[in-house]
């Protein structure tokens, strides 16, 4: 009788000890979480902050001005822009593929003006 | 002596001794045992409440506004946080240094410091509000007694004055007042929660324990608007008020196969980052809170209606000779005698004889009821804070004259989005689009107002208004088909009309074979010698409409060849 009471005494130690330490453990774990969900909010206060800054940058009106002052760029005179329908970029990657001489040859001397022109 | 004959074995102590030991046991027992009952049982809950409070924190979650994007992600409106400093004035006595070197940091005189500090009664003075976080951290290093920090969100707009108008802007507590801000600030607004955690002593959080309220981020508002093309816009329109030393001007980009709003601009503006010193003409939305008298840019609704009664068709003769009209004891003009001409020409020419003459022979409840078709007399119902409806009078009060002076856009007054929507009309083969400032993914359901055919007809005739021989040949884009309507009106003043103030607009649409946008400009007082609509706003839509067709990679659906225009003082003036 004796006996088994001791053993139920160490069980008893054991499990009061494990609680402990597991409770301690969930707690150190949690400030972690809580460390890395702090951590988070910051990076998207930041990220908050890039996308202003980003988009302060790309304003069109400033993107312009760098265009025309800085770089001297201009827009293409229309009879210099041709539009791709979707219909000859098909064709045009078909060409690719089957090798079809004469539609190469038109795809080829069409996607330069195309490809810096047409596109904004 | 051996233990067991010691004499005090032999002694007898009364037995009440050992009795009364036992019932003073019992009775501490039972006191304890009563306190137990007494904490454990009555004062539960207070007990409970009081240690919770030794070591539980309710902390708030904040929850950010929601941003606002253009319809292809693009920012056009960001919370972010900045810090106000507060004060509590009692215990804030900054030194002489302090307070000069705080002074620099915040911008501000320090008597004005001074003043807010001495404000002793008071528990709580902000000092500034939403200071830059760089700004604040110097602050906070000066380490002056009394002085906290509290963070704050700010809203910036990265467009600024370009997209003013239509963004609106929030006040410091980050409502909405005006605009976008204001028209979805139950979308844009973040619900603040709160939770109650445990805290160790050194101040971290150990658990959580319950959540109290659940906080709401604001959700995002994707716009219909198109910040290349409002920027476009902003530009062109901007530049013609310059060069023509206009009052005011308003420009509308309507997506005519939505509805939707793809850029609004109004000048005089403002930047929304920087509110110091707003006057009311600047924060007026005219394009939209303002009505004005549209002038000629409304003659192609009193002939579509004509057409489609099947009274008249484009081919049918009207005398216009000898310029004059006179009905009762007012008199109309044209700019030119005309003579005769088809219906056709009466809107290429813009006459008023013609479309005061077409006018008259509809009745006017046919005419009432086309306007409140295309939406006149009625807010457009975008949901944008102070949108007007115009002014259409009932037409059981109309009199002849004034039947025939509304054919030409006289005492009649609409808003210039109205203007710009009405005219999905002739592009959308007769329906009428509703208006959305969001972006849309789905079909439209639009309102059928006139015939297909009525609308193809008008659209010819739009095309001929801005040809070489029409009143808006600078309308004209190279390798697109443009149709479009012209108005010059005198502007309204003291109940009369002022003599040399005048509104010019144009409104159209292109690329006429499969019309995609309809631009309406407004420019209010030109004041440089030029005033007609042909000159001073059609340029505007040429330029922005060329621009957002490149933007929108719409095909072409006219030869690339140089632009006509008629030879100096050969230009069609329209009537006014």
């Amino acid at each position: 009788m004796t006996r088994v009471n001791f053993i139920l005494l160490a069980v008893l130690a054991l499990c009061a000890t494990g609680l402990v330490t597991s409770q301690h453990k969930a707690r150190k774990l949690f400030t972690q979480l809580e460390k890395e969900q702090e951590r988070a909010r910051q990076l998207d206060v930041e990220w908050g902050q890039l996308q202003l800054e980003q988009s302060t940058w790309a304003m069109h009106g400033r993107v312009e001005r760098v265009a025309r002052q800085a770089l001297h760029m201009g827009v293409p005179d229309p009879r210099r822009t041709q539009l791709v329908q979707p219909a000859d970029v098909a064709s045009d990657v078909a060409s690719h593929v089957a090798s079809d001489v004469a539609s190469a040859v038109a795809g080829a001397r069409a996607a330069p003006a195309d490809s810096g022109a047409a596109k904004k | 002596m051996k233990f067991a004959t010691s004499p005090v074995l032999e002694l007898q102590l009364p037995t009440w001794r050992s009795r009364l030991l036992i019932g003073l046991f019992f009775a501490a027992f039972c006191g304890l045992g009563a306190r137990a009952v007494w904490l454990q049982g009555m004062n539960k809950e207070f007990l409970q409440q009081k240690g919770e409070s030794r070591y539980s924190r309710v902390i708030e979650i904040s929850a950010n506004r929601g941003k606002i994007t253009d319809r292809n992600g693009e920012i056009l409106a960001i919370s972010t946080p900045v810090k106000s400093v507060w004060a509590i004035p009692e215990a804030a006595q900054p030194t002489p240094t302090q307070l000069a070197r705080l002074s620099a940091l915040l911008e501000m005189p320090p008597q004005e410091i001074r003043k807010k500090l001495a404000e002793t009664e008071r528990d709580f003075v902000y000092i500034k509000r939403q200071l830059p976080p760089e700004t604040a951290d110097k602050v906070a290093e000066l380490q002056i007694p009394g002085l906290f920090q509290r963070r704050e969100y700010r809203r910036y707009y990265p467009g600024g004055e370009v997209m003013a108008h239509m963004l609106g802007f929030t006040g410091v507590d980050e409502t909405g007042q005006e605009g976008i801000e204001l028209a979805f600030q139950g979308q844009l607004a973040g619900k603040a929660g709160s939770r109650r955690v445990i805290k160790d002593r050194r101040g971290q959080i150990v658990e959580d324990m319950e959540s109290i309220k659940v906080a709401q981020e604001g959700r995002n508002v994707t716009l219909a608007l198109d910040a290349k093309i409002q920027s476009i816009a902003f530009t062109q329109l901007k530049a013609a008020i310059d060069q023509h030393k206009a009052k005011a001007g308003g420009i509308v980009v309507l997506d005519v196969k939505t509805g939707e709003v793809l850029a609004l601009a109004n000048l005089p503006t403002y930047n929304p980052n920087n509110r110091t010193r707003l006057t009311g003409a600047q924060l007026r939305n005219r394009a939209v809170t303002d009505s004005f008298e549209p002038g000629s840019t409304l003659k192609p609704f009193t002939v579509a209606l004509a057409l489609d009664s099947g009274k008249l068709g484009p081919q049918s003769m009207i005398q216009t000779a000898p310029g004059s009209l006179t009905i009762g004891s007012a008199t109309i003009r044209d700019a030119h005698a005309e003579g005769m001409l088809t219906v056709e020409q009466v809107i290429q020419k813009s006459s008023n004889v013609g479309a005061a003459k077409i006018a008259l022979s509809m009745s006017a409840e046919s005419m009432a009821g086309l306007f409140a078709n295309v939406g006149f007399g009625a807010p457009p119902k975008t949901g944008f804070p102070g949108e007007v409806g115009g002014k259409v009078r009932p037409y059981k009060t109309w009199r002849p004259i004034e039947q025939a002076t509304m054919s030409y856009g006289h005492g009649i007054a609409v808003s210039l989005l109205q203007l710009a929507r009405a005219y999905s009309l002739f592009t959308r083969d007769g329906e009428l689009v509703p208006l959305s400032l969001t972006r849309v993914d789905g079909p439209v359901v639009a309102k059928p107002v006139i015939s297909a055919q009525t609308a193809r007809q008008m659209r010819h005739m739009l095309e001929m208004a801005v040809s070489p021989g029409g009143t808006a040949p600078r309308a004209q884009i190279m390798g697109y088909r443009v149709g479009g309507k012209t108005g010059t009106a005198h502007k309204q003043e003291n109940g009369g009309y002022a003599a040399h103030k005048y509104v010019s607009s144009f409104v159209g649409f292109a690329p006429v074979s499969d019309p995609r946008l309809v631009i309406a400009v407004m420019i209010d007082e030109p004041s440089a010698g030029q005033y007609y609509g042909g000159q001073v706003a059609a340029p505007v839509f040429a330029g922005v409409m060329a621009g957002a067709l490149r933007r929108l990679e719409v095909a072409h659906d006219a030869p690339m060849k140089a632009i006509e225009l008629p030879a100096e003082g050969q230009e069609v003036k329209e009537s006014i």
